[in-house]
């Protein structure tokens, strides 16, 4: 291209390749025309493809007072063409601005939404009774199967693990005081009443909310769910209430594991560092009472219908795209997670009050 | 009249059940060939070979001048596809699926690809639909916006696989008459699979059939004359819409 006052030249390849290296400088060279004549001479041009046409456009809107010289019928008509394909008949969506306004909006829909999936639930739990055949046991077994049996290795090896590094962690603070006995009742507190049901609804989070809402979610994409409604079934029953009603059961189980699992790897250091079998087990046996027990263990089964809920939610919201299910399976994930710890905020401070 | 495709003596097996055998033909340049026949008979199977995506059992195809079994990335770069659900990005609005082409391919500045990209979404008709993304946009629409994206770095030839699938017909006599437009201004090469049979008397200027029963091609010619002139049952069949054995 050759830049004269009042003409722009244009000769050989005017495509994708050929226009490259002049598009900046020949809108520049428009741009500063503007106001006065300029003549598009494009007599020389032996090949046209539409990136060039678009250039010769762009040039004519920028300029708004240009003249093609030299143009056949064919470019003139192309030219046209690339001209009325330009014409939008309406602006295009301005792009997403963060608004606090949006977000709070946005934050309150998502949290009645929430609210209605924990009413429609409910309501499906009540009404199961007289809707049985909706409920397929079948689903229940798999879901128990997938969330708890096949969960029981994962959850073996993270217990012993976490077993074995409190008790390493713990005990050389506590040798400095000679209390290094007291790292098994130190550890045992901690797992059963705490670490055993929050690590076992993490891990449930991880392995089965995700999967939860990733196969609910396929099947929202499938029109599976639009399928079940228009059969007059109805989905919560038949899609959210076995899964809800495996983690409820299968929470306090794996809870259990974890939490034998954990006391074990904590064995195994404290009898590495000599503190005799007996002593672990009269400490264990004197601190942890029944009660823990069962607080940890009603604690878990509300973590579970915590997890399995935000699952089962974020696979029936999804939306549409190839994205959707995996991002429902984020949302189950993170979800699941952060209601679990709110949940066990909640009943720390219950059974600080109850004196538990 | 150049050959943009030549098809000789082409074959595909899956395992021992051959599809079809024999096959040869030619595309030439500038016209709208339409790849035709019932289901099952392997018309995707050979335009997923065209396109190099699948390689023949036997035989040889040349598209552009050159072995599509071994072709280049230069060859592919002057090849558009649009597939049957339009497989746009869903990550990515209509105006960055238009866009990813000339990126990858091309020297272009950014405002010289947007610029294009908004032209060829134009040319498609939807100038104003480029900030979507593809999961607001309806079927018709994904077609057209994958043809925009097919058309991105001008390729002389484009494949298109089942463009009125799940159209209804408005819709798809307007993406009918958007080929012929794009053949007609940009004098684009289109091989075209449908058994559409409105689509193909809209827009074909030959078609070529391939039968499940024959495992190969049973007819090649224009297509208003077809049904009358082949001595083909299934050919005078398929373009009178009569169903094969007997019915009441």
């Amino acid at each position: 291209m050759e830049a004269a006052p009042g003409a722009l030249t244009f000769a050989g390849a005017m495509d994708a390749k050929g226009v490259a290296p002049v598009w900046a400088r020949a809108l520049a060279a428009a741009e500063a025309a503007k106001g006065t004549s300029l003549a598009l001479d494009i007599g020389a041009v032996t090949l046209w493809d539409t990136a060039g046409i678009t250039l010769l456009a762009d040039l004519e809107t920028l300029h708004g007072a240009a003249t093609v010289v030299g143009a056949t019928p064919q470019v003139e008509t192309l030219l046209a063409r690339v001209h009325a394909a330009r014409q939008v008949p309406g602006r295009p969506p301005s792009p997403a601005v963060f608004s606090l306004r949006a977000l709070l909006v946005g934050g309150i829909a998502a949290a009645a939404d929430g609210v209605a999936f924990l009413g429609e639930t409910a309501i499906a739990l009540v009404m199961l009774p007289a809707r049985l055949k909706m409920f397929r046991m079948s689903d229940l077994w798999r879901a128990a199967d997938q969330s708890g049996v096949k969960a029981i290795p994962l959850v073996l090896l993270l217990g012993v693990l976490i077993g074995l590094i409190l008790a390493f962690q713990s005990l050389i603070p506590m040798r400095r005081f000679g209390a290094d006995v007291y790292v098994a009742s130190l550890v045992a507190i901690g797992l059963v009443r705490e670490l055993g049901p929050l690590l076992a609804a993490v891990i449930l989070s991880g392995r089965s909310g995700s999967a939860f809402a990733a196969e609910i979610g396929t099947m929202k994409v499938n029109q599976e769910v639009d399928a079940l409604v228009t059969m007059g079934l109805d989905p919560v029953t038949m899609l959210v209430l076995p899964r809800l009603l495996a983690a409820i059961v299968v929470m306090p189980a794996l809870t259990i594991v974890l939490d034998f699992a954990g006391l074990a790897g904590m064995s195994f250091v404290l009898l590495g560092d000599g503190i005799p079998q007996v002593a672990i087990g009269n400490q264990i046996a004197g601190w942890v009472a029944a009660g823990d027990l069962y607080g940890a263990l009603a604690k878990s089964a509300v973590f579970g219908a915590a997890v399995a809920a935000v699952g089962c939610r974020a696979g029936m919201a999804t939306g549409l795209g190839p994205e959707a299910v995996g991002v429902s399976a984020t949302r189950a994930v993170v979800g699941g997670i952060v209601a679990s710890i709110v949940l066990d905020g909640m009943f720390a401070l219950i059974f600080y009050r109850l004196g538990i | 009249m150049t050959d943009i495709i030549t098809v000789t003596d082409l074959a595909r097996s899956f395992g021992p059940r051959v599809l079809f055998r024999h096959v040869s033909f030619a595309v030439h340049e500038g016209e709208i060939l339409v790849i035709l026949g019932g289901s099952g008979c392997g018309k995707s199977t050979l335009l997923r070979m065209l396109m190099g995506l699948l390689e023949p059992t036997e035989g040889r195809i040349e598209v552009l001048g050159a072995d599509m079994a071994t072709a280049s990335l230069e060859l592919r770069t002057r090849v558009g596809v649009m597939f049957q659900m339009g497989a746009l990005f869903g990550s990515m609005t209509l105006l960055e699926n238009v866009m990813l082409p000339l990126e990858m391919h091309t020297a272009l500045p950014a405002v010289a690809r947007e610029s294009i990209a908004r032209t060829k979404l134009g040319l498609v008709g939807l100038g104003d639909a480029a900030a979507l993304m593809p999961a607001e946009i309806s079927g018709g629409m994904a077609k057209r916006a994958a043809i925009a994206r097919a058309l991105a770095l001008d390729p002389p030839l484009l494949f298109l696989d089942e463009p009125s699938a799940g159209l209804d017909p408005i819709t798809s006599a307007g993406l009918d008459r958007l080929i012929l437009d794009l053949k007609r201004d940009l004098g684009t090469t289109f091989v075209v699979v449908t058994h559409e049979l409105a689509s193909i008397m809209a827009i074909a200027d030959r078609c070529i059939m391939l039968d499940k029963t024959a495992q190969g091609m049973i007819a090649e010619g224009d297509p208003r004359t077809l049904g009358e002139t082949s001595d083909h049952p299934t050919v005078r069949a398929f373009f009178r819409r009569e169903a094969e054995g007997t019915h009441p």
